[in-house]
């Protein structure tokens, strides 16, 4: 398994075609928790796979204000038919070309399979990398870390409000 | 190791001695074929533990792919609330690509459960919040598909195939069971 980058890292910016005609830059996005979830390739087999899966419980995810994005070396007309077919209601973002240049960035490729791993990253609201986690590849993680992910950083960005605010008065 | 973080409780849906050594708890959704396939197994593994196990359904309907799931787990949850939960879950998974309004209210009728009081509690959505619990308590346990298994609190990563599902109890049989 590759190593990926850990938690306290600078998240590595990156544009991606989020539709055929539409790109998206990571950097844009700050001010919100991002959730980046690498995975290896659309179209798996199984239902309640990874992606279907998220889709489902993307709701508790913006409980928390985060944002989900998908990546995969899959092309732009692949996502915009998987994203259709599966209903998902999340942007699939294509590290088509260079292929795998974001995934390598953040560690997430597999050079001999030439996918992305398996790789989960929470980001904070300044791009700041909070927790990440990969899997083995055949295995679907699940959302229990990314939750836990998000609720520990909102304790932690509550907490240091009130370190900011009683260091103000005192 | 990833583990079932919401225990059970007198909530859920269990067939066995709350007091077996073993307690499968299945995470499913009446739509997902996988999880119609692995049906008539769980009953087998039923049958062929006996009083050994407990076993435990909660709904994990996953709604943007299987449009009826949420429907069909309401419907199973009203059938509980008048002591039919496994007489209707047996029938919906029976029936599973007839799920629907239409076959609801036929179920109900051969179960002799009040048909109007069903349309009402899904047009309502009475139990939504126990369904929407039960997804939930998966999400944080980990539950990463249907059907997810977790055998005396842990997910069962292998397949859900007779072998495979039984060999993984047996084992936890030997665990609990002192010679």
């Amino acid at each position: 398994m590759a190593q990926i980058l850990t938690a306290g890292t600078p998240a590595p910016d990156f544009t991606l075609h989020v539709t055929p005609d539409q790109l998206l830059t990571l950097g844009d996005l700050k001010g919100k928790p991002m959730i980046l979830a690498f995975y290896p390739a659309d179209w798996s087999p199984v239902c309640g796979d990874q992606v279907a899966l998220y889709n489902e419980i993307l709701p508790e995810f913006r409980k928390h204000g985060a944002e989900l994005l998908g990546l995969s070396v899959d092309g732009v007309w692949c996502h915009a038919a998987f994203a259709r077919d599966r209903r998902l209601h999340f942007p699939l973002l294509s590290d088509f070309e260079p292929k795998g240049a974001v995934a390598r960035s953040y560690g997430a490729y597999r050079e001999r399979e030439g996918v992305c791993e398996r790789a989960l990253f929470v980001l904070d609201r300044n791009g700041v990398i909070f927790w990440s986690y990969c899997s083995p590849i055949a295995v679907n993680p699940g959302a229990d870390g990314i939750l836990d992910a998000l609720e520990r950083m909102e304790k932690q960005e509550s907490k240091d409000d009130n370190a900011q605010r009683s260091g103000h008065a005192a | 190791m990833t583990t079932l973080n919401v225990p059970v409780t007198q909530r859920d849906h269990a067939k066995g001695p709350a007091n077996a050594p073993v307690t499968l708890v299945e995470y499913g959704d009446y739509e997902c074929p996988h999880c119609g396939l692995a049906h008539p197994i769980v009953k087998l593994i039923h049958q062929h533990f006996g009083q050994r196990l407990r076993f435990v359904f909660r709904h994990f309907p996953l709604g943007q792919a299987h449009p009826n799931a949420e429907s069909a787990a309401q419907t199973a949850e009203f059938a509980g609330a008048h002591g039919k939960f496994w007489e209707m879950h047996d029938s919906l998974y029976g029936n599973q690509d007839r799920l629907g309004l239409p076959l609801y209210l036929a179920l109900a009728g051969i179960l002799e459960l009040p048909e109007l009081e069903l349309r009402n509690a899904l047009v309502e959505g009475t139990y939504v919040p126990k369904v929407r619990a039960d997804f939930l308590s998966g999400v944080r346990s980990g539950v990463n598909g249907t059907p997810c298994f977790f055998i005396n609190g842990v997910r069962h990563d292998g397949t859900y195939a007779l072998e495979d599902l039984g060999a993984a109890i047996e084992q936890q049989l030997r665990v609990s069971v002192p010679i």
